[in-house]
């Protein structure tokens, strides 16, 4: 009796759907997914446009909870759920969708010829060489400084860090907390390396690093972590408390002058303060003259899933998020820096930060090694935060760091 | 004739009695013994995201227990839950305890300390969290106050040094529970016969040694149940280092404790690429196996010591 029960219930809810599934033939319906909740309003603009353009098909918006949309997507992939298009994450976490064959590779099927080897490298699986996902944004780690207390500490911008200490030493002498930041969130401390220091390593650095032939015992390196720990003074009282929405807070509130993050700030910070005068800046340079640099990495990506059944219907919406009209949209309704190329950026500072783009080295870690455990983000955050606490140097930062990674990567290992 | 109708009344019986179990039984066995089953399962795989891969034995035990940097994860984790489990038990219930029996001495207006000691543990763990994270921020209400009475020395960023985070969180969280422990307690008090406490006052017995030699012996029952939770309460601590401390145990793990060690290890955080279910799966078997063998013995041990008095 009870088997009979479930047989037609089973042949009922097969049969619902069965009939949906006819619905959308005629009207098709592409779902999509994403941890962008605050750009609903946005995206419901961006596909209305894209379905005038390919009448017949419309897209659903549907967005989840940030930091477990991961597992959510995941999970509904492996279970032969999910959507079509889904937002994904770059690098490593890229890789824990496209890595068990929940995406579909798109070489060939969608032209990427706008974009840089770099920003397709962020949605390549390393495996087998395929981008896996259209990508969507950079972000780019950089200064902000409050032009008003600045100019109260009577205080130029610093262009190299001689200067920048100057300018912390007048800021704390006016009574400014010199820096917002702390370092009571792990990951703050990994951003403050990022977006402070950068100039001390640069590019040359990477590139070794890349090949093999340098780690992160590196003097170079080393250098760049001594003159972080060089600004402990100039950090807001107690900062090994300050967490990130004390710090953010310090800024908006023009409590401290500088703020250590990435570019996605710009916007909360204009909607929560428009009073704020503020600009901003790369690292500081080792010396007169030398590159500033700031640090990238790429957001993510949109993919087509492998449960999707309108494979044509999604090849076409991921085509059209490769053109520069998409990058236009994406840039003046969303304030994304989008890496497509021809893409106009109209508000001054999203293009100066695409300006100080053509100066930058990646987010090292996030990049490089957050491939495997322990990755080397977790590493780096928990070595800096007790430098910052005073309880590490600069070398043995490095040096942990190192051995973390070599655990796994093998130009580590000698 | 007569034993085919009990037969069958006692078939009934059984049924009802099935019948009444099976729910239960059922909600058990998907929510609790699956769980359980299916954790151990995946602790003997190789894990790529949720895709299952080699099978791989007791590995990933080895790897959580001994090869580096897991290692040492592991035991630092474990010594905080330790020293947490220690701290809560002398301080919170030895306060709870002293709690108890002043509102069981009933002073003016018992009724009302009875209820407001037990309020904060109606609260959600979630609000309590970020209020405490609040008041110990370095320009928070705890360093307010000891700056307006002159501690400057004192106003530190509690949850930011090593020495005092986890002494912070385990504050919290006793401000949060004191209430549980002290009504278990206040009921084991008011369980023992009046005359007891009535004859040994008569004998001249002052309050220490009423506690003493009366009280604390008859409320060993209380005493093994907070004993008891305590223990898998504080092995299996999550929300409030989770809400306080984030996902690492912030600073520099200076408050890991095993229940965001397994969490982060089998879902990975932000900052990490992806979870490891062998891994967080053979950690959270370690975790189960653990509080399973020591709660038994404990209730044991104690339940014997309940039946000497």
């Amino acid at each position: 009796m009870r088997t009979t029960l479930v047989a037609a219930a089973t042949l009922a809810a097969t049969s619902i759907t069965g009939t949906a599934g006819i619905g959308m033939a005629s009207a098709q319906e592409l779902t999509f997914w994403t941890w962008r909740q605050e750009d609903r309003a946005a995206y419901e603009e961006i596909f209305a446009a894209f379905s005038e353009a390919n009448p017949g098909i419309t897209v659903a918006f549907e967005a989840f909870e940030p930091t477990q949309y991961q597992t959510i997507l995941s999970t509904a992939l492996a279970g032969g759920a999910g959507p079509d298009i889904a937002h994904v994450r770059a690098y490593g976490n890229l890789e824990a969708i496209a890595g068990p064959g929940y995406l579909r590779a798109l070489d060939g099927l969608v032209d990427v010829s706008g974009f840089s080897e770099l920003a397709l490298s962020a949605e390549t699986l390393r495996a087998d060489g395929q981008i896996y996902a259209v990508p969507f944004a950079s972000q780019t780690l950089v200064i902000y400084y409050n032009t008003a207390l600045f100019a109260e500490a009577g205080v130029e911008p610093p262009e190299t860090w001689e200067q920048f200490i100057a300018a912390c030493q007048a800021l704390a002498d006016a009574g400014i907390f010199p820096i917002a930041n702390g370092t009571a969130d792990a990951w703050q401390n990994e951003i403050m390396v990022g977006t402070l220091v950068p100039s001390f390593y640069g590019t040359d650095f990477e590139a070794d690093l890349v090949a093999g032939t340098a780690d992160f015992t590196d003097p170079r390196y080393v250098e760049a972590l001594a003159r972080l720990e060089e600004l402990k003074p100039f950090l807001p009282d107690g900062f090994t408390g300050i967490d990130y929405s004390t710090a953010q807070q310090l800024f908006i509130n023009e409590q401290a002058a500088m703020f250590a993050g990435g570019t996605w700030e710009i916007a909360n910070f204009r909607s929560q303060n428009p009073d704020l005068a503020f600009e901003i800046m790369p690292s500081p340079a080792p010396e007169a003259g030398a590159d500033r640099y700031v640090s990238t990495f790429f957001d993510g990506g949109f993919a087509l899933t492998s449960v999707s059944e309108q494979e044509e219907a999604g090849l076409a919406l991921l085509n059209y998020m490769a053109t520069p009209d998409f990058g236009n949209q994406l840039v003046s309704l969303l304030g994304n820096i989008s890496p497509i190329e021809g893409v106009e950026f109209t508000d001054p500072m999203i293009a100066e930060v695409a300006a100080l783009n053509q100066t930058a080295v990646s987010y090292l870690m996030l990049v490089h090694f957050r491939y495997e455990e322990p990755s080397g983000s977790v590493l780096l955050q928990q070595a800096v935060q007790r430098m910052m606490a005073g309880e590490a140097t600069p070398e043995e930062v490095g040096r942990n760091v190192t051995e973390g990674i070599a655990t796994y990567h093998a130009p580590f290992q000698n | 004739m007569a034993t085919s109708s009990m037969r069958r009344a006692r078939m009934m019986r059984r049924l009802w009695i099935a019948a009444l179990v099976a729910p239960g039984l059922l909600v058990m066995t998907f929510f609790v013994f699956v769980p359980i089953a299916s954790a151990l399962a995946y602790s003997v795989f190789e894990w790529e995201g949720l895709q299952r891969g080699a099978f791989v034995g007791l590995a990933n035990f080895a790897t959580v227990l001994f090869s580096e940097p897991y290692g040492s994860w592991t035991w630092n984790a474990f010594r905080h839950n330790v020293i947490v489990f220690v701290t809560i038990m002398v301080v919170q219930n030895g306060t709870a305890f002293l709690l108890a029996y002043a509102l069981f001495c009933q002073p003016w207006g018992h009724r009302f300390h009875q209820v407001t000691v037990f309020v904060p543990v109606i609260l959600s763990t979630v609000i309590v969290g970020f209020l405490w994270k609040l008041f110990y921020n370095p320009f928070g209400l705890v360093n307010q106050l000891l700056r307006a009475i002159g501690l400057d020395s004192l106003a530190i960023p509690w949850l930011g040094e090593p020495t005092t985070a986890l002494g912070a969180l385990i504050f919290a969280n006793t401000w949060h529970f004191i209430g549980f422990p002290t009504l278990i307690y206040l009921a084991g008090m008011q369980r023992i016969p009046r005359d007891l406490i009535d004859a040994a006052r008569m004998d001249g017995a002052g309050n220490w040694s009423l506690i003493r030699r009366i009280i604390w012996p008859l409320v060993a029952p209380a005493t093994t149940v907070v004993f008891v939770l305590t223990f898998i309460g504080s092995f299996n601590w999550f929300e409030m280092p989770f809400i306080m401390a984030g996902l690492d145990g912030s600073p520099f793990g200076a408050t890991d404790v095993l229940g965001l060690y397994f969490y982060r290890t089998a879902f990975g955080n932000q900052s990490s690429s992806l979870g490891d279910f062998g891994l967080g799966s053979a950690l959270a078997v370690l975790i189960f196996g653990f509080v399973l063998v020591m709660a038994t013995a404990w209730t044991l041990y104690l339940r014997r010591r309940e039946i000497e008095f």
